[in-house]
C-alpha cells in the first residue's frame, strides 16, 4: 500500500470511531460549530465531534502541527476532505480564526502569538470576529479612523466599528486601528483585541432577513497590551489585505456550496408546480432558466477546480480571489431569485403557518444572499481590483 | 491533470500559434475574401497545415496521422480561431475524419484516412436540412434499389461543401423527420450524378454550401456505418466538432478581448486613456471572467474527450453554450469599446463579430444546447 492509501484506510478508520453519527446528517444552522467561550451546544455531539477533530489538529488539517494543525500535505488533506466528505460529516469547527485571521497570522505574526492563538483557533476555544469596517469607512476600508494612541506599555483605543458580524457572541476582535494620522495606507496597524476587557461593547443590527447577526462595535477607551500587535507598526494594511483574499476565497465558495442544497431540488419543485412535458419541465422559461443557472453554476465550478489545479502546477491565475467573490456571489445572488421564481409565493412566507421549515429558510437565505456582494469587499469593488491589478487598466 | 496542459501539449500549442499568427494572420482572411477567392481557403496554407500534421492530428499513427487526439486539435483550432484562419481542418480532419473513425468499416478506414491526413481528400459533413442545427431531423431519404442506394433531398449550410472532393450525408432510411433510429450515413463523391452544390457567401467569408440530392445513386459499398443505426457515432462525432468549435471561439475572443483591452490603454478622450472610466474598467473587468470561465469550460470539454468521459454530451453543450453566449458578449462589447472605428472593414473586430455568429449557429446555438443539457440532466 502506498503511504496515502495506508493514510486513507487509518483516517476510515479513525473517523469511523470517532464522528458521532448526528454528526453526518444535514447540519441546522443553529448547530453551526463555532466555538468560543460562549458556546452552546445545542446538539453535545457537536463539541465531541470538534474536539475529537481538534485532538489531531484536523480542524485546521494543513496548518503546521508545531502550532496544534494537522501537519498535513495537500495530497492527505485531499484524502482526508473526500473521507469526511464520504460519511456526510459536518465541518467540526467554523469560525473567522479558521478561515480569515489564521492564515493571517501563521504570515505576519510573532512565534508566541502564533504559539498561543494558532492553538486556540485550532480547538474552537476562542471565537474571532473581525473589526475593520466603520461608519466612515467602508469600500473606502483605508480611511479609518479608529485610533490607537502609544501610552508606553499599552495602546488607548478608541472609535467604532459596524458591521461585525457575530461580535455579539465573539470572545476576540482582530482590528485595523489608526497609528498614524499623516499618511493613510501607512498609518494603519494590526491589533487583537479581548473583548472582555473594559470599554467593549457590541450592539446588534437587525439585517432585511429578520436575524442580528452583526453589530456595532464600539471602543472606548480599551488598554490594548502593546503585545498584542500584529506584525510592524503602521504595517498592518499588508496584513489587511491578504487577510481579505482568505475572506474573498471563502465567501466566494458559496457560489458552489451553502445554497447549492436547496439548488439540487430546484427541478423537482419546478415539474412540480409547472407540470411536466414528458420529462421537461412544462413552462419553457423556467426550464431554460433553470438550465442556464445550472451551466452557470458548473462552469464557475470548474473554474475553481482549474484555479487550483493551476496553482498546484505553479501558474496562478492571478487576482483569481476577486473573480472568485465577484462570480461567485454573483451566481449565488441569482440562484436564490431563481428559486424565488420557482417557488413563487410559497418562498415569500415570513413566519407562521402556510409554510414549511425548508420554504422559510429559503425566504430567509435569499435575503440573506443579498449581502454576499457587500461583505468582504463590494462586488463593484472587486470589479475595480480586476480592471487595475489583473488587466492594468491606468487610474485617472 | 485535466487543467494543466502537459509539455508535449505546449509544445503543440506553441508551434501552433507560432505558425497562426506568421504564417495565417488575419490579413490571409481579408486576401481570401478581397480576391473572391473560388476555394474559400489558401491550398498553400493547407499544404503547410499538412506538413505540420494538423490534418491527422485524429487519426492514429498507423493509418498516417500523428495521433495527438482531442486536446491536440483543440489546441489547433483555439490558436487558428485567433487569427480567424480558413482551412478545411475543421470539415475534413475533425468532422469527416472523425465520422470514418467512429463508424467506418477496416477498408474504408484504410483506404480513406491516409489519404485524409495527406491532405489529399476534403471532406464535408452533410447534416441540417434547416436554417437550425437538429440532427434528428432529417427528412432526406435513402431507398434501395438493388445494390444501391438512392438518395433524394436537400442539405443546407454544409461547411465547406463546395470545396469537398466526399460529401458524408447523413440520411433516412426508415422512420421519419425527428427519430432517431432509421439515420444512415453515406460516403458521396462530390461530382456523383444527380449532385448539386450551390456555394452560399456567408458573413464571415468562410465556405458553406447548400446541396440538393436528385436520384443520386451510390452503391451500397458507399455505406458509412450501421444500416438505420448511425445516430449514435454521428452524435459523437458532433460533439467532438462541437468542443473544437468552442475550442476556436475561445482563440477568437481572446484575441478580440486582448486587442480591446489595448485600445482601452491607448485611446485618449477627455483628456483621459478611456481605459480609466469606470463604466468601462467594470465591463472589461465582467469579460475578463468571461474569458477565464470560458477557458474552463473548454479544458473540460477536451478533456471529457481525450478521457473518454461518460458526460461528453452534458460538457459539450455547456462549452458550445457558454462560447456561444459569450462570443456574442464580447464581440459586441469590443465593437463598442472601439467606438467609430469599430464600426470600420479596416480593423478586425468586425471579422471577428461576423464569424462568431456563424460558429454560434453551427452544431448549435445556446438555445439548443441549453435545452439539451437540460434534458440531459432530466428535466
Ligand atoms: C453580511 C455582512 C457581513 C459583514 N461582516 C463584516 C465583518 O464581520 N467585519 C467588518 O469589518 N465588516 C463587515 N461587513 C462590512 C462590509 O465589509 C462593508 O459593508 C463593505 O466593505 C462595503 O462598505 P459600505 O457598507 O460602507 O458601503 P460603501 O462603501 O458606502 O458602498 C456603497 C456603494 O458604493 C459602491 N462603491 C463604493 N466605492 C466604490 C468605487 N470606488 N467604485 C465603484 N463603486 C463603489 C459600493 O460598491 C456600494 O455599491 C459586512 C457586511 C455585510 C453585508
Amino acid at each position: 500500500m502506498s503511504d496515502l492509501e495506508t493514510f486513507r484506510a487509518e483516517t476510515r478508520a479513525w473517523l469511523d470511531k470517532n464522528c458521532p453519527d448526528s454528526i453526518r446528517t444535514p447540519m441546522p444552522e443553529r448547530e453551526m460549530p463555532w466555538g468560543g467561550r460562549n458556546a452552546k451546544y445545542p446538539n453535545p455531539d457537536t463539541k465531541i465531534w470538534m474536539d475529537n477533530m481538534a485532538s489531531r489538529g484536523w480542524t485546521a488539517p494543513t496548518w503546521p502541527a508545531e502550532y496544534g494543525g494537522g501537519g498535513l500535505s495537500k495530497e492527505e488533506n485531499k484524502v482526508l476532505q473526500e473521507e469526511l466528505a464520504r460519511i456526510k460529516a459536518r465541518p467540526a469547527l467554523t469560525s473567522f480564526g479558521l478561515w480569515m485571521l489564521g492564515p493571517a497570522l501563521l504570515e505576519f505574526a510573532s512565534e508566541e502569538q502564533k504559539k498561543k492563538y494558532i492553538g486556540e483557533i485550532v480547538r474552537g476555544e476562542i471565537r474571532w470576529c473581525q473589526g475593520y469596517s466603520e461608519p466612515g469607512a467602508g469600500s473606502d476600508l483605508a480611511g479609518l479612523q479608529t485610533k490607537a494612541e502609544d501610552k508606553g506599555d499599552h495602546y488607548l483605543v478608541n472609535g467604532q466599528k459596524v458591521w461585525t458580524s457575530y461580535a455579539d457572541q465573539c470572545d476576540w476582535i482582530f482590528c485595523l486601528v489608526r497609528t498614524d494620522n499623516s499618511v493613510k495606507h501607512d498609518g494603519i496597524s494590526f491589533l487583537l483585541i479581548d473583548m472582555d476587557d473594559p470599554g467593549v461593547e457590541a450592539r446588534p443590527i437587525k439585517l432585511i432577513s429578520g436575524s442580528s447577526p452583526f453589530c456595532e462595535t464600539f471602543l472606548t477607551d480599551v488598554k490594548v497590551p502593546k503585545e498584542n500587535l500584529v506584525g510592524e507598526l503602521n504595517k498592518g494594511w499588508t496584513i489587511a489585505k491578504r487577510l481579505l483574499e482568505h475572506e474573498r476565497s471563502m465567501i466566494s465558495g458559496m457560489g458552489m456550496g451553502a445554497g447549492a442544497a436547496s439548488m439540487g431540488g430546484m427541478e423537482a419543485v419546478a415539474k412540480e408546480n409547472f407540470g411536466t412535458d414528458g420529462e421537461r419541465i412544462a413552462d419553457p422559461s423556467i426550464r431554460s432558466a433553470i438550465a442556464d443557472h445550472k451551466m452557470d453554476q458548473q462552469a464557475f465550478g470548474l473554474t475553481m477546480k482549474r484555479a487550483s489545479e493551476q496553482a498546484k502546477a505553479g501558474q496562478g491565475m492571478g487576482a483569481a480571489a476577486s473573480m472568485f467573490k465577484y462570480y461567485g456571489t454573483e451566481v449565488n445572488k441569482r440562484r436564490f431569485e431563481l428559486l424565488l421564481d420557482v417557488m413563487g409565493t410559497q418562498a415569500l412566507g415570513w413566519e407562521g403557518e402556510g409554510f414549511d421549515s425548508k420554504e422559510l429558510a429559503v425566504t430567509r437565505s435569499w435575503l440573506r444572499s443579498k449581502g454576499n456582494s457587500i461583505e468582504g469587499g463590494t462586488s463593484e469593488v472587486q470589479l475595480n481590483v480586476i480592471a487595475k491589478r489583473v488587466l492594468g487598466l491606468p487610474t485617472a | 491533470m485535466a487543467f494543466v496542459l502537459s509539455e508535449e501539449q505546449t509544445m503543440l500549442r506553441d508551434m501552433a500559434k507560432q505558425f497562426f499568427s506568421e504564417q495565417v494572420p488575419v490579413t490571409n482572411l481579408r486576401k481570401l475574401r478581397d480576391d473572391e477567392s473560388d476555394d474559400g481557403f489558401d491550398r498553400d496554407v493547407w499544404k503547410q497545415i499538412v506538413e505540420l500534421g494538423f490534418a491527422g492530428i485524429l487519426i492514429p499513427e498507423d493509418l498516417g496521422g500523428t495521433g495527438f487526439g482531442p486536446m491536440g486539435i483543440g489546441i489547433v483550432m483555439q490558436e487558428a480561431g485567433r487569427t480567424l484562419a480558413a482551412s478545411p481542418l475543421y470539415s475534413t480532419a475533425i468532422l469527416g475524419a472523425g465520422m470514418i473513425m467512429a463508424a467506418g468499416s477496416e477498408s474504408q478506414k484504410k483506404d480513406l484516412l491516409p489519404q485524409v491526413a495527406a491532405g489529399e481528400l476534403l471532406l464535408a459533413l452533410a447534416i441540417d436540412e434547416a436554417n437550425h442545427h437538429n440532427p434528428l431531423n432529417i427528412a432526406m431519404t435513402a431507398t434501395k434499389d438493388g445494390g444501391d442506394f438512392v438518395l433524394n433531398g436537400e442539405k443546407r449550410f454544409v461547411i465547406d461543401g463546395h470545396t469537398a472532393d466526399k460529401l458524408i450525408v447523413a440520411a433516412r432510411t426508415s422512420g421519419t423527420s425527428g427519430d432517431a433510429q432509421g439515420i444512415s450515413t453515406f460516403l458521396v463523391d462530390a461530382d456523383t450524378a444527380g449532385v448539386s452544390i450551390t456555394r452560399t457567401l456567408m458573413v464571415d467569408t468562410r465556405n458553406a454550401a447548400n446541396i440538393a440530392f436528385d436520384n443520386v445513386k451510390i452503391p451500397a459499398v458507399a455505406l458509412l456505418g450501421g444500416l438505420d443505426a448511425a445516430y449514435p457515432e454521428l452524435e459523437n462525432v458532433l460533439d467532438m466538432g462541437r468542443v473544437c468549435l468552442s475550442a476556436e471561439m475561445l482563440g477568437g475572443i481572446e484575441t478580440v478581448f486582448d486587442t480591446t483591452l489595448t485600445y482601452l490603454k491607448e485611446r485618449k478622450q477627455f483628456d483621459a486613456i478611456i481605459g480609466t472610466f469606470q463604466a468601462l474598467q467594470h465591463r472589461a473587468a465582467e469579460m475578463f471572467c468571461e474569458v477565464e470561465i470560458c477557458q474552463s469550460v473548454v479544458l473540460d470539454a477536451l478533456s471529457a474527450l481525450e478521457e473518454r468521459r461518460n458526460d461528453i454530451p452534458r460538457a459539450a453543450s455547456l462549452a458550445k453554450a457558454r462560447l456561444s453566449e459569450a462570443s456574442r458578449l464580447i464581440t459586441n462589447e469590443g465593437v463598442q469599446m472601439h467606438g467609430g472605428i469599430g464600426m470600420t472593414d479596416a480593423v478586425d473586430v468586425g471579422l471577428f463579430l461576423k464569424r462568431a455568429r456563424v460558429q454560434a449557429q453551427m452544431l448549435g446555438d445556446a438555445n439548443f444546447h441549453r435545452s439539451r443539457y437540460a434534458d440531459l440532466g432530466g428535466y
